[in-house]
């Protein structure tokens, strides 16, 4: 995985897979499989197509479409917060 | 699934080129993982610094073993740490395995197109490790490939196995070298291009599987080439490694 | 605290009287990027200071060049650790910006291109205290480091000094920007490590 920012600007983000992990500290199930709507624009797709922008400030998931922000979540060392709102909503499937 | 930060113990350490290992981890209490999963190492110094990274998994184990392949980036924080300093016993502290988009399972019975840049290899490499152990049970017939484009060959990651399961009938290999060409061979290097990518993947008629992995120019150029090319955008799962490389 | 990994240092950084605590000198300037870099033509770029009564105040580059410049050199504190000492810029000084402003309000919203938004008191902004930087170590400021413009507010956390800044908003009250309404202290003094709510 990347030590480093892009050589190639445009393409400064990972994968929304790369949330699992830290998500996995709030919620019992995997939601980077879950389809989630954004807010803003619109766009139904699964949450691992979702823009991660590096930044060790909190995790940044993005919108592809619309850029906006899906979800935020900031780790203060004793407690994790999560902002969801750019989602409207969140969809599992029961297998 | 596990969640929160767990200790895994090195168990074994293989070199698969100059630049990268493979570490296997024994995570007590782990029962097997996905192909295509990934894992999160934590380090930390005396005085507290963590670094976190997150590294797919190459292997297709049941059980509590695992195997990361670890590239050494050249200004890497956590890399040359993995690559150069971490000895069989030592321990590190691992979250998940986790990632249930990204997977690959042998119940599928779809053709699959495993396409990777670079390092991308290692959780195709899981996939494909994962059909190995599968396709001899169950007679598994639909195809499976997969186009590798690295820089030369001694930047080849599971190099003998890939030649070995590329002679089986499990899957079709085919290697783009981007800067070096092996000795002898009478293809010169050269960047993957659509044209190339056309006619060494499963036709978008064979509906394949996808899966793409590597850096997030090379991912993302492919990608747009494969629907450019009639590939369902909804059959393409992608894994992109952030900013490493450039294009294809 | 986790293990130690026998062996493990991380990045060169330094301990050093001079810093805030908690902080690590760095030789690198680290970008972290909450979002797809905004490429802005200069010709694009224009800075607004609105008011709370809603009176604009605006500048395009050409006007924004003609401004006296000050050349700043300063130590700057990112929360996620990092700190450089003695780092250069170019800029316009906020004071330079305000003289022309009437406002009564106390509080101020920066408004990057992109969407970041972080809020800073006026008084923090005034008084020799911040600038809009264009240039960085005597080289025109980068797009990934903020450039065309971006607030420079060094005696605050980095996070307040706005990439790619784009306005000011008063406000009456203070009110939490992007990273503040999601755990980030709302004023973020590095030396009272003013890190988290």
């Amino acid at each position: 995985m990347s030590d480093r920012v892009s050589a190639d600007p445009g393409y400064d983000y990972l994968d929304g897979n790369a949330a699992a992990g830290p998500l996995s500290e709030l919620f019992a199930v995997d939601i980077t499989g879950a389809r989630g709507r954004c807010a803003h624009c619109g766009r139904t797709d699964v949450l691992a197509t979702a823009r991660m922008y590096p930044n060790s400030h909190g995790l940044l998931l993005r919108c592809p479409g619309c850029t906006e922000i899906l979800l935020r979540l900031v780790d203060t060392g004793d407690c994790v917060r999560l902002d969801l709102h750019g989602l409207s909503y969140l969809e599992l499937r029961r297998l | 699934m596990r969640t929160g930060w767990n200790v895994a113990e090195v168990i074994s350490v293989k070199s698969e080129t100059r630049q990268a290992r493979t570490l296997r981890l024994r995570l007590p209490g782990l029962t097997g993982h996905r192909a295509g999963q990934h894992v999160d190492v934590r380090l930390t110094a005396p005085d507290g610094y963590t670094a976190v990274r997150s590294y797919s998994v190459a292997s297709a184990l049941p059980g509590d073993e695992l195997d990361i392949t670890v590239e050494e980036l050249d200004d890497g924080e956590v890399s040359p740490y993995l690559v150069r300093q971490v000895a069989v016993g030592d321990q590190l502290e691992v979250r998940g395995p986790v990632g249930g988009w990204f997977v690959w399972d042998p119940s599928d019975a779809s053709p699959v197109q495993l396409i990777a840049g670079g390092s991308g290899v290692v959780p195709l490499m899981a996939m494909l490790r994962a059909h190995a152990a599968d396709g001899t049970d169950a007679g598994y017939a639909a195809p499976f490939r997969l186009l590798y484009s690295v820089r030369g060959p001694d930047s080849v990651f599971y190099r003998a196995e890939l030649a070995e399961l590329a002679a089986s009938p499990l899957v079709e290999v085919t290697f783009i070298y981007t800067r070096t060409s092996p000795p002898g061979s009478s293809t010169p290097p050269g960047r993957l291009d659509a044209a190339t990518l056309a006619t060494s993947v499963l036709p978008p008629t064979d509906n394949p599987a996808v899966f793409i992995c590597g850096a997030t120019a090379f991912v993302e150029t492919v990608a747009d080439w494969l629907t450019q090319a009639g590939h369902s955008p909804a059959r393409i799962k992608t894994e992109r490694y952030g900013g490493t490389g450039t294009r294809p | 605290m986790g293990i130690i990994s026998p062996g493990f240092l991380g990045r060169r950084r330094r301990d050093d009287p001079a810093l805030p605590p908690g902080q690590y000198l760095t030789e690198s300037f680290p970008v972290l990027s909450a979002g797809p870099t905004p490429r802005i033509a200069p010709e694009d770029w224009e800075f607004t200071i609105t008011t709370e009564t809603g009176a604009v105040h605006r500048w395009n580059w050409d006007e924004f060049l003609a401004l006296k410049q000050d050349d700043v050199t300063t130590d700057i504190h990112c929360v996620t650790s990092w700190s450089k000492l003695g780092t250069s810029w170019r800029g316009v000084s906020l004071d330079t910006l305000f003289e022309s402003v009437e406002s009564e309000a106390e509080f101020t919203m920066a408004h990057s291109y992109g969407g970041y938004t972080t809020n800073v008191p006026l008084e923090d902004l005034l008084d020799g205290k911040a600038w809009i930087a264009h240039q960085f170590d005597g080289e025109t400021l980068e797009p990934e480091h903020g450039g065309p413009a971006r607030l420079l507010v060094p005696h605050l956390y980095f996070w307040k000094s706005a990439k790619w800044v784009t306005g000011l908003e008063m406000l009456r009250q203070d009110e939490p920007g992007f990273w503040e309404s999601n755990g980030y202290h709302m004023y973020g003094d590095p030396w009272r490590e003013e890190r988290y709510w």
